[in-house]
């Protein structure tokens, strides 16, 4: 993609790297959900992103529906990262990613293993299960978790070198839903890209994710069920830079009281 | 021979697991497969058998989140 030859190696870039594989978009799209293949691709080329998740599902000998979309993505140039959605048990997950290897021929994987069907929650018991069968495997995984942090120190000794907490539940559009969590975990690993996966409805909340010091938003549907899905992927696209360029700034503390932002010294004295 | 494919009861002349995907027009797509939960690779297809009641899984790339 152009732009992305434009931004990386630049100077004052800023770019990110997945398990040395470097890239200077911090949106990962998904691609489910959108109004026309078309409408995706317009949507993928506004965001800028340089990875996109994917999945698998039955093939129809009649439709070869996977056959097209996957012609598509290719044309787009963008990496992918296939998940083990929908998954619930270790041997799925772990079945699905091997699947998803062959058929897409990266070591990447989104490793969802879920928990509970009302808010798609991962079960992390399984999460860690899986995650050390693959890292065991060669797989580079990039685990959807919570932000519990025993679970992320364990996620990290089984190999992983990627952690991918929610916001809110998947499809939510609640957006940050624990940002303390979100803060401790950044503050806690300090040197592991986070990314924050899933509950992002709105550019506002994913610029949020960002000034906390995430590396990255992993979103789809607040893209996807937009009026104008490409629209709205540039407006992500935005925030996300702005949220970024603020973390890297150092913000200012917040405080409780007023602090005049104009100078006192030297004010004329008019009052009666 | 009657197997299950993509959780559908199928009935089958095919031998191998390659010859279920040629039989279903799907012998160039880009798809991953599973045999009774397991999966099979691609340059291993020709040599797996199908035997009746078989499970198989024929995926292909899809939309996702």
């Amino acid at each position: 993609m152009d732009a992305m030859n434009m931004n990386a190696g630049t100077p004052g870039a800023d770019p990110l790297e997945f398990y040395g594989t470097q890239v200077s978009s911090r949106l990962l799209l998904g691609t489910a959900q959108y109004p026309s293949p078309a409408i995706l691709a317009d949507a993928i080329r506004a965001s800028g992103s340089q990875i996109v998740t994917v999945s698998l599902r039955r093939e129809s000998g009649v439709s070869k529906a996977g056959q097209s979309f996957w012609s598509l993505i290719k044309d787009l140039g963008v990496k992918v990262l296939p998940n083990t959605a929908g998954c619930k048990t270790v041997k799925e997950a772990v079945t699905t990613a091997q699947m998803a290897r062959e058929l897409f021929g990266t070591p990447w994987v989104k490793l969802e293993v879920i928990g509970e069907d009302d808010t798609l929650q991962p079960d992390v018991f399984g999460l860690v299960e899986a995650a050390r069968i693959l890292c065991r495997d060669g797989f580079e995984v990039f685990p959807y978790t919570t932000e519990d942090l025993v679970v992320a120190e364990k996620l990290v000794s089984a190999g992983c070198e990627v952690l991918m907490p929610w916001g809110a539940p998947i499809g939510s559009g609640r957006g940050l839903n624990n940002p303390y969590g979100l803060r401790s975990m950044r503050a806690h690993f300090p040197r592991i890209p986070l990314v924050v996966d899933a509950g992002i409805g709105l550019p506002s909340h994913a610029a949020a994710a960002m000034e906390l010091g995430y590396d990255a938003v992993l979103l789809n549907t607040a893209v996807a069920k937009a009026g104008d899905p490409a629209r709205m992927a540039r407006a992500f696209a935005r925030a996300i830079e702005a949220g970024r360029e603020a973390f890297v700034a150092d913000p200012m503390e917040a405080r409780d009281m007023a602090a005049p932002s104009t100078p006192v010294m030297g004010r004329a004295v008019l009052a009666d | 021979m009657k197997i299950v494919v993509n959780g559908e009861a199928s009935e089958t002349g095919a031998r191998t697991l390659a010859e279920l995907l040629s039989e279903r027009g799907l012998a160039d797509a880009i798809v991953a497969t599973a045999l009774n939960g397991a999966m099979v690779r691609a340059v291993t297809r020709p040599a797996t058998p199908l035997a009746a009641g078989d499970r198989v899984e024929i995926l292909a790339p899809m939309q996702g989140g």
